[in-house]
């Protein structure tokens, strides 16, 4: 349904007193089926959010293209733009910035429908409170402002607003990470009802690898502005190809007894995307990485076996044998 | 417990004098660190974690805050009753603390290098005239601090501004500062919380490696169930401005009594395990300006009985220290 092809995003900043281009995002491809949940997953700086709002149109792209069945919406006028916000929306980080703390619950779901529907009056109160219902809320809040709702609560109001159009697919920007965790299982157990009942199709970008593991069936792994991994979630999960999905995941500490107190985590800082490493992104932190090889040219995607999309020489055909003995 | 605690919370009540009234925020908080052990805090945002450390170096502003009962001893001596002096020559030197952002700790207008001399000067004051440090050595010895959390190239990067450090940077600069001192017990509140996964096992890479070294007592708290498990020898899980349930990572996490422990566990998705249906705790946490009467877990809890209406007090298992606040376990309860 939703594909991007070789899609960039480049901001204009000035570094040491000189105009330089950071490239946030790097020639992403990625393609969601209707009723898929895609899981975008990188650290900070990665350009995971960059690219949902970009699909978005919160962000100009500077390079490559953005399709939505199939009609491309890379750059559209402010009509086309329009169209687009009915079929596609965005839930934010934090609740609270992303709700007008002058306007009533009521006010902010509706600006939508009034904004893209002629409701109006009771048919427009009517509307709002059934969307209220479908995320949980009753209609008593309404008319309370949003200093008067939890964190968790303002994240249901921001979702009824964005499903409000009847939108097919739904950007969750890091949509549980300013929750706390008894209320970000309520959200993520609610967004997956939602997405069967409403035949949703999500990109949902988070820094949580358990959060996505729990709501997607795809995932794509970012670093440095790429895609360095994408497959079906329990697969990469369960067997990570790419060394650096492999870092992460080693690195997420388990909520469990009996885990060593030492490992050896993954050196180093990410690199600055003004300053990109030669060659693979990775290689500068990559305990894999060969001399020679990952620090000179770039290293394109390659096709695994098993359909996976791994960014990493390890997995090139034509280096087999030294990659057996890494691997 | 074979030894006296390093640091031991008694009976802990505090309240906040508000304009809309009383806070309750903390209501008997027991806990102790023993030498050499670590002690992690769990909770859920207001449950009073960091409130409960605070008062351990005198960090809470008395009004509106008000300790109404309760010692916080700190090798046998009441930190609740020193005065301003002696406590600064308490700070850095017996007790460090280290604070979740490390961006808004440091001063964006000194380079690190000044930052961490200036703390190692005033921690000169507290020794005798012949033993202090001058500038130069104090120099010297912030470079060894920072080589001891391995930021590469101390001696450059000593001249540096914050901002021109990463966040993992920065925090190892900040656990430089707080050790420089050399002090026997470390409270870090929610340490790697404002960074990613990669630098957060890196950070507690390193606190585990200063622990093993040099025989550093640490508290850390966080919400991170994860972190907790990883690092610390016990921990606490606080809810409301009360200690739940107290005991090892092998009792909690493996074998939890309390309700509240239980569902905290079952609501978050386990990062290493395909996906099972995750528990959300029912409602929300209670409004402290009006606790309730009984337990203050009550309202969400599943296996709530009529006899929750009244407080709980803790139970302990016969064998060690694990305590249980919960009604549930009225007639002690054994370890399978």
């Amino acid at each position: 349904m939703l594909e991007t092809h070789d899609l960039t995003v480049g901001f204009p900043v000035r570094a040491d007193g000189k105009k330089a281009i950071l490239t946030a995002v790097n020639k992403v491809n990625i393609r969601i089926e209707k009723g898929d949940a895609l899981g975008l997953v990188g650290e900070s700086g990665s350009g995971k959010s960059t690219v949902g709002r970009t699909i978005l149109h919160l962000n100009r792209a500077t390079g490559g293209s953005v399709t939505l069945d199939g009609q491309d919406i890379t750059r559209l006028n402010a009509a086309d733009e329009k169209v687009l916000r009915r079929r596609a929306q965005m839930v934010f980080q934090d609740p609270h910035s992303a709700l007008n703390p002058r306007m009533t619950i009521m006010r902010s779901v509706a600006e939508p429908l009034i904004l893209h529907t002629k409701l109006r009056g009771a048919e427009l109160r009517e509307k709002v409170g059934s969307l209220l219902e479908i995320v949980g809320l009753q209609k008593q809040f309404l008319y309370r402002y949003p200093h008067e709702l939890s964190g968790g609560q303002k994240q249901r109001v921001c979702i009824a607003r964005a499903i409000a159009l009847n939108p097919e697919l739904l950007v969750l920007d890091e949509p549980t990470s300013a929750l706390d965790v008894s209320v970000q299982a309520q959200i993520l157990e609610f967004l997956k009802s939602i997405q069967k009942e409403l035949d949703l199709t999500y990109l949902f970008i988070s820094h949580n690898l358990a959060v996505i593991r729990y709501v997607c069936n795809r995932v794509a792994v970012m670093y440095l502005g790429q895609i360095v991994e994408q497959g079906e979630t329990e697969e990469v999960f369960s067997n990570p190809k790419h060394p650096y999905t492999k870092a992460l995941l080693e690195a997420v500490p388990l909520p469990e007894p009996g885990q060593p107190r030492r490992g050896k985590p993954i050196v180093g800082d990410i690199p600055s995307p003004l300053n990109l490493p030669k060659g693979c992104f990775f290689n500068t932190r990559c305990e894999k990485a060969i001399a020679g090889v990952c620090d000179q040219k770039p290293v394109p995607n390659f096709t695994t076996e098993d359909g996976r999309r791994v960014r990493c020489v390890l997995y090139d055909p034509e280096m087999q044998p030294q990659a057996a003995t890494a691997l | 417990m074979t030894e006296a605690p390093v640091l031991e919370i008694r009976d802990y009540r505090l309240n906040f004098n508000t304009f809309d009234g009383v806070y309750h925020a903390l209501d008997g908080v027991n806990l102790a660190v023993g030498k050499g052990q670590s002690l992690g805090i769990v909770g859920e945002t207001g449950c009073g974690k960091s409130v409960t450390v605070r008062n351990v170096l005198g960090l809470l502003p008395s009004p509106p805050a008000e300790v109404i009962s309760g010692e916080i001893l700190y090798n046998g001596k009441d930190m609740l009753k020193v005065t301003p002096e002696e406590m600064q020559k308490i700070r850095g030197i017996e007790i460090a603390m280290i604070f979740q952002d490390p961006m808004t700790y440091l001063n964006p207008v000194f380079t690190i290098g000044t930052q961490m001399i200036d703390v190692i000067l005033t921690h000169q004051k507290a020794l005798d005239r012949h033993a202090r440090k001058n500038r130069k050595e104090a120099k010297a010895h912030a470079i060894e601090m920072l080589r001891k959390v391995h930021l590469p190239n101390p001696e450059s990067q000593i001249d540096r501004y914050p901002h021109e450090l990463s966040g993992g940077m920065r925090q190892r600069v900040l656990i430089a500062m707080a050790l420089s001192g050399s002090p026997k017990l470390l409270i870090a509140d929610e340490p790697t919380t404002a960074l990613d996964v990669t630098i957060q096992a890196q950070i507690l890479d390193l606190i585990a490696e200063l622990v093993e070294d040099m025989g550093l007592s640490v508290v850390i708290i966080t919400h991170d169930l994860g972190v907790v498990a990883k690092v610390c020898d016990n921990v606490a899980v606080m809810y409301a401005g009360q200690v739940v349930e107290y005991g090892t990572i092998e009792e909690v996490f493996g074998q939890p009594k309390h309700p509240y422990t239980e569902g905290l566990l079952k609501s978050i998705p386990h990062p290493g395990k395909p996906p099972e249906e995750l528990y959300g705790i029912p409602g929300f946490l209670p409004n402290l300006l009006t606790p309730p009467k009984g337990c203050r877990f009550q309202a969400r809890c599943p296996k709530a009985m009529d006899i929750c209406g009244t407080p709980p007090k803790n139970r302990n298992n016969a064998a060690h220290d694990r305590t249980v606040l919960c009604h549930l376990y009225e007639e002690g309860f054994a370890d399978a």
